[in-house]
């Protein structure tokens, strides 16, 4: 878990303290759980609650159902067990939802009940309370104040701290018109300076309300997947309710007797009771992992989708390299000097405020350019994605201009009928083999050089990758840079493909590809242009610096901004869907077990020769049927910890995935029962005597 | 097990393996459209038979609602025609022993069986039909039977077909059925019936012969069109007997050759069909791992069962007997098998037959040692080692909707299966189909041993009375039609209890499964990479068949402890006692 994540919504610190905390809460709730609109929502536990009420009334009678010889001690030892195994449900199921509430409550701690200032039509502002504000309402907050709804920022500029929502406590620059950073989430806290922002939720769907509910579990609805297995479960319970029940008439027909709670008890233990009490805790806890990972996923079907994911779609900038692209040299055109570019290039980067332009005119500045006065009174030109450049507009009426290499010669080529020398294209291309980014740079339509950015890649990137490629994921980097530099990043960093000089609507173009050759795409972004790509994409992952519009259409918001996470997010996902298969078939193939334990115990009273079929040499009919059934019930708590944390999971095939995971939870499902059984029958057969 | 033994039943398994692969392939040419060698006789034959039912009824492509609706449509037709013909078959042509007409639980559980392809056969046919009933009512219904069957499997497998375009279309029944009527079933009819008849097989409208013997009396030997017969009970896994002896019977079955030849006429049909299936889904691969998880069952089916008959008897091993195979004798259990046969020509033919769900039988199940006894059980539970025509493979395919749900989420990912993912809707529809089986089974056979009606009819008592009944309902369920006889089935409650069973045994879980299949044709398909389950390989082949194992045999473990399993034990106890 990287730092940030350990600092999740609300602080929650971990810690065993926490834990022993968080389960005397679960304990309580466990206890609420019997109720039997919560059972009747998972299909096995609630035949297990409803059994333990007939074993239970012939605990008070056991000739209820007929003259037999069973003691009211067996079957209150059996209605015992059948308590316990649906308490043990009850818990697992409490003590998942147990960290998202306390996440919760400690979220709620930050929605105030402050009052607003908000701005009415003639100028002047109006005290409200925060609850009254609507979208639309143009509000002002000031230093020190908690900001009490979210919004878009009109004007201003000011350091606020969001750590109640991100976890992370360095304070975060917020200024309007950027698509970064220029929206505010109600329950932050404005560190300097003011803001007024125009208010974009009403009550109720703020950030927070929607944070609040998801941690909670509050709107938690079954995925696809959870009502699929389910409903196999269910219909397994059915075919065991079926066996069992007709087996007393064929036991009849033998003039064998089998008692009620012995019958109970065979159906309890061969119904898949273990998945049945942990599937509600296996979906709380893999959505609760994201959401530690400071991944907040919009539904549980949204974790699952990415592990369904196939196809990784991430900008180069920010996600695979750095995102703080440095000018590392000036390269001139024939007839121009090297400190010809670095003047020119100071003068078309004097306006532009952005890290590279900083950092062209740091460059310039190191090789000896001189600030020109006549500059105070240049207008800038700002980087637009059509035009792909940006630059100055000289008093004097000269052009100084910097951008994309084709927009550059396109540019001069439009508006000074100046063809691009062959050389432009040489030294562009040199610069680009190097993995840097060329700009090319005009001054009133003359090509005067060529400049490099350089980016950092990532570290551990290329290992990432082969991880998703071992996984049958495909990357795609998708870059506004020229195609020789955006090849050189991609081979740097191990993708398997690439789109350069992208323009916005080129993702979609690329999800539309991917989706129509079967594949299932994820994507990250955080302008409003990457909205529609979000929606269109099966993963979309927004950051949450990032826009209003943005963060709706995606199904996950990264409360980080960390693009990289995608790659997590897909990890978690798998792991998710890995602990239900894995569960599912160690409780199917405890089956095995269980029936060698109980049916030469039913019969080998009547049929002596079956009682060959006891290979675990049980001591009694009685220590038999007890024994299965308490194993039954002992696994569920001893599980839940690998229900909450999920089963390891290692980036490789899926055939490797399979056999390690049938060997661990197949075989083991075949083989652990017999050994408990055995093991508890020896402990509990003396006491039956 | 003698060595001798052992290579009979390697080399006819050996040999309905390679029959089986360029048989798959033809099938598969003919339901992809492909040419075949037999087109040009053929073509002709479909399309005077298309003039016949309506050129536009065949060119309409049919979702998993139509074709399921035209299917039912065509079953009950023949249901009812099947009914009509023994109701009245006093008055109708061809009946020279003048048999009155059928009763009507009698009648109803026939058309019933028939049409399923079960062909649990509550009568004596010798004793009971005129030949127009064995004609019209009993061999026709067997083609029938086995195109309806071949027809819905290949209709699901279209919608695993690779670069689909027709969206949830899975093709047009009656197109398919005449297909499989002139290319896979008829065709094969017409040259193997004479090889039958060389081995003395009748195929004859002449209702009996009387003949006069030396030591004085008459004997009355019935006759009748028999040969054909024989071939589509076997090809199309039907099982139906002319006579009540079925294949026990000498005009059924002359010779060891002839025995040969009906073993493989069984195996071949549902073998071929999953060389079929690996062709028309483009992954013959996967059809090599089902193949073998399949071939492996019915090769450990048939070596127990050859075994346990071989061991005999222990309670007359211990009394003394000899019963080991030697020069004079064919040694083991040989009480209601033919001298002919011996013990591994009648274990391999029954074992094979329960396989395949055709339920032919040329010795006595009843007779067989409690573990000979529980193979054919076993196999009839799991309906899936091979099976009946088309059904087999679709419970085979159910059971692959299991083990691919369960194994996709072990790897990560939602689950899928030849690129179509499989999801509630799937899961739903499997798991009806699923529960169907334990439903019908065990619930009729719970409560026929309650009610007297139910009781009354067994021939045993004890465990042996209760492996009657659950084999009765057993092989009514998975449309077998093996009987173990000692049941006595012509009463009113098992000829409507059977008949109920076998007919939700047959259409509810081919429709379930069709509409599976409808809801595959209708997804797109998702890409498959290195991240994706991969279906074709050992080891989920293992994983499918332990599914198999888990989910289906278990269900059926406890009735088979009281059963057959309480009574080997019951046999080898009773040796301690009387020591």
């Amino acid at each position: 878990m990287s730092a940030a994540a350990a600092g999740a919504p609300g602080h929650i610190e971990g810690g065993r303290k926490r834990t022993r905390e968080l389960a005397g809460q679960a304990i309580i709730d466990s206890f609420k759980k019997f109720s039997p609109r919560v059972q009747v929502r998972n299909p096995v536990m609630f035949i297990v609650w409803l059994s333990m009420f007939v074993t239970l009334a012939l605990t008070f009678d056991p000739d209820l159902f007929g003259k037999t010889q069973v003691t009211a001690a067996y079957n209150g030892f059996v209605t015992a067990i059948l308590f316990f195994t649906v308490w043990f449900a009850n818990f697992a199921e409490a003590f998942a939802e147990g960290r998202g509430k306390a996440q919760a409550d400690a979220l709620r701690q930050t929605k105030t009940d402050a009052t607003a200032r908000r701005i009415a039509d003639d100028g002047t502002l109006q005290v409200v309370a925060a609850g009254m504000l609507r979208k639309g309402d143009r509000v002002r907050v000031e230093r020190g104040e908690i900001i009490p709804t979210d919004g878009e920022i009109l004007e201003g500029i000011a350091s606020v701290d969001e750590s109640a929502i991100t976890g992370e406590s360095a304070p975060v620059l917020k200024e309007p018109g950027t698509d970064m950073m220029s929206t505010v989430t109600g329950g932050t806290r404005i560190l300097s300076d003011w803001l007024v922002f125009k208010v974009s939720a009403d009550p109720g769907h703020t950030f927070l309300d929607r944070m609040i509910q998801l941690v909670e579990g509050a709107r938690r609805q079954k995925t696809p997947n959870e009502i699929a297995l389910t409903v196999l479960l269910a219909v397994l319970s059915l075919i065991f309710v079926i066996v069992v029940a007709t087996l007393k008439p064929l036991a009849s027909f033998l003039h064998i007797h089998i008692d009620v709670a012995t019958l109970i008890a065979l159906l309890v233990a061969l119904m898949p009771t273990t998945i049945g009490a942990l599937l509600s805790a296996i979906g709380i806890a893999g959505i609760d992992r994201a959401t530690r990972f400071n991944v907040l996923a919009m539904s549980g079907r949204a974790v699952e989708a990415a592990g369904d994911v196939q196809t990784l779609i991430l900008d180069k900038t920010g996600t695979i390299t750095m995102g703080n692209r440095q000018a590392t040299e000036f390269v001139p055109l024939p007839g121009y000097s090297e400190d010809d570019v670095a003047a020119a290039a100071m003068a078309a980067s004097w306006y532009d405020s952005t890290p590279e332009g900083r950092s062209i005119v740091a460059l310039a500045v190191a090789r000896g350019a001189k600030r020109d006065p006549i500059w105070e009174q240049a207008q800038g030109v700002e980087f637009t994605a059509e035009t792909r450049m940006s630059g100055t507009n000289l008093p004097d009426g000269r052009e100084a201009r910097k951008g994309a290499v084709a927009a550059v010669a396109r540019y001069v080529q439009e508006g000074f009928k100046t063809t691009a020398p062959r050389e432009l294209k040489e030294a562009a291309d040199r610069v680009a083999k190097k993995g840097a980014t060329p700009l090319a740079l005009a001054m009133d339509g003359a090509l005067i050089g060529v400049i490099g950015l350089s980016d950092v890649l990532k570290p551990g990137m290329r290992e990432r990758f082969a991880h998703m490629r071992s996984l049958g994921i495909k990357t795609i980097m998708v870059t506004g840079d020229n195609p020789i530099t955006a090849r050189v990043i991609a081979e740097q960093a191990g993708v398997d493909d690439f789109v350069a000089e992208a323009k916005p609507e080129d993702k979609i173009r690329v999800i539309r590809l991917e989706q129509g050759q079967g594949r299932l795409v994820a994507m990250t972004g955080d302008g409003t242009n990457d909205a529609p790509a979000l929606a269109q994409a099966d993963v979309g992952l927004a950051m949450h610096s990032g826009t209003v519009a943005a963060k709706e259409a995606a199904n996950m918001i990264d409360l980080d901004s960390d693009p990289t996470k995608l790659i997590d997010v897909v990890a978690i996902g798998k792991q998710l869907l890995i602990t239900r298969g894995a569960l599912t078939t160690f409780s199917i193939a405890n089956d095995v077990a269980k029936y060698f334990a109980m049916l030469p115990a039913m019969f080998m009273l009547a049929l002596p020769g079956v009682s060959a079929l006891n290979i675990m040499h049980l001591a009694t009919p009685e220590s038999a049927v007890l024994s299965a059934l308490i194993f039954n019930a002992a696994i569920i708590p001893i599980l839940i910890p690998l229900a909450l944390r999920g089963v390891r999971f290692q980036p490789t095939t899926a055939n490797h995935m399979l056999a390690r995971n049938v060997l661990f939870y197949g075989f083991g499902g075949l083989i652990v029962p017999f050994i408990g059984i055995k093991a508890i029958d020896l402990v509990l057969s003396p006491f039956l005597r | 097990m003698s060595a001798n033994a052992f290579w009979q039943i390697a080399i006819e398994l050996l040999l309905a393996g390679a029959i089986s692969v360029p048989f798959g392939r033809y099938l598969a040419h003919v339901f992809q459209e492909q040419k075949t060698l037999f087109d040009p006789v053929l073509n002709p034959v479909d399309r005077l038979i298309y003039r016949l039912i309506g050129r536009d009824a065949v060119k309409e492509g049919m979702d998993w609602k139509g074709y399921a609706v035209h299917m039912l449509l065509t079953n009950l037709l023949m249901g009812l025609l099947i009914y009509v013909i023994l109701s009245f078959q006093a008055h109708l042509p061809w009946n020279p022993l003048k048999f009155p007409d059928v009763q009507p639980f009698l009648a109803f559980n026939t058309a019933a069986s028939f049409v399923t392809n079960t062909n649990w056969q509550n009568y004596g046919g010798e004793s009971t039909l005129s030949l127009f009933s064995q004609m019209a009512a009993i061999t026709f219904p067997m083609f029938i039977s086995a195109a309806t069957g071949l027809v819905m499997a290949i209709a699901f497998f279209r919608a695993l077909t690779p670069n689909r375009d027709k969206g949830p279309i899975l093709g047009n029944f009656y197109h398919d059925f005449v297909r499989v009527l002139t290319r896979v079933f008829l065709l094969p009819c017409l040259f193997i019936t004479p090889i039958l008849v060389w081995q003395g097989s009748p195929e004859t409208l002449t209702g009996m012969v009387t003949s006069h013997l030396i030591q004085g009396g008459v004997q009355h030997i019935p006759l009748g069109p028999v040969a054909d017969l024989e071939v589509i009970k076997h090809l199309g896994t039907n099982g139906g007997g002319f006579f009540n002896a079925n294949s026990a019977h000498p005009f059924e079955n002359p010779t060891p050759l002839s025995n040969v030849i009906e073993t493989l006429l069984m195996m071949v049909g549902p073998m071929a069909l999953v060389v079929a299936f690996g062709r028309i889904v483009g992954n013959p691969k996967l059809a090599r791992v089902i193949y073998t998880v399949m071939a492996s069952m019915l090769v450990v089916a048939v070596f127990t069962a050859v075994i346990a008959e071989q061991r005999g008897t222990p309670l007359l091993a211990h009394a003394g007997l000899m019963q080991h195979a030697s020069a004079g004798q064919m040694g083991g259990n040989m009480v209601g098998k033919e001298v002919r046969f011996g013990i591994t020509q009648s274990a391999l033919f029954d074992t094979v037959s329960t396989a395949s769900a055709t339920g032919a039988v040329n010795s006595m199940l009843d007779s067989y040692t409690p573990a000979g006894g529980m193979v054919s059980l076993v196999q009839m539970m799991l309906n899936c080692v091979f099976g009946g025509q088309g059904v087999g493979m679709l419970n085979f395919l159910m059971y692959g909707i299991f083990a691919v749900f369960i194994a996709g989420l072990m790897v990560g990912r939602t689950p899928e299966f030849l690129g179509k993912k499989i999801e509630k809707r799937e899961i739903v529809l499997a798991s009806l189909a699923l529960l169907v089986h334990p439903l019908i089974i065990l619930v009729p056979t719970a409560w026929s041993l309650m009610a007297p009606y139910g009781v009354s009819s067994l021939g045993n008592a004890g465990s042996h009375g209760l492996s009657e009944v659950l084999y009765a309902f057993t092989s009514a369920a998975a449309n077998n039609g093996s009987a173990f006889a000692g049941l006595n089935g012509d009463t009113p409650w098992y000829n409507v209890a059977l008949a109920v069973v076998i007919l939700v045994g047959r259409y509810a879980s081919i429709i379930f499964m069709l509409a599976l299949g409808g809801s595959l044709a209708a997804k797109p398909r998702v890409l498959e990479t290195v991240g994706t389950l991969k279906t074709d390989t050992a080891l989920f082949g293992g994983f499918w068949f332990a599914t198999i194992i888990v989910v289906g045999a278990l269900t059926f473990f406890p009735g088979l402890v009281l059963g057959p399993i309480a009574e080997f034990y019951a046999h080898h106890a009773s040796i301690g006692a009387i020591r």
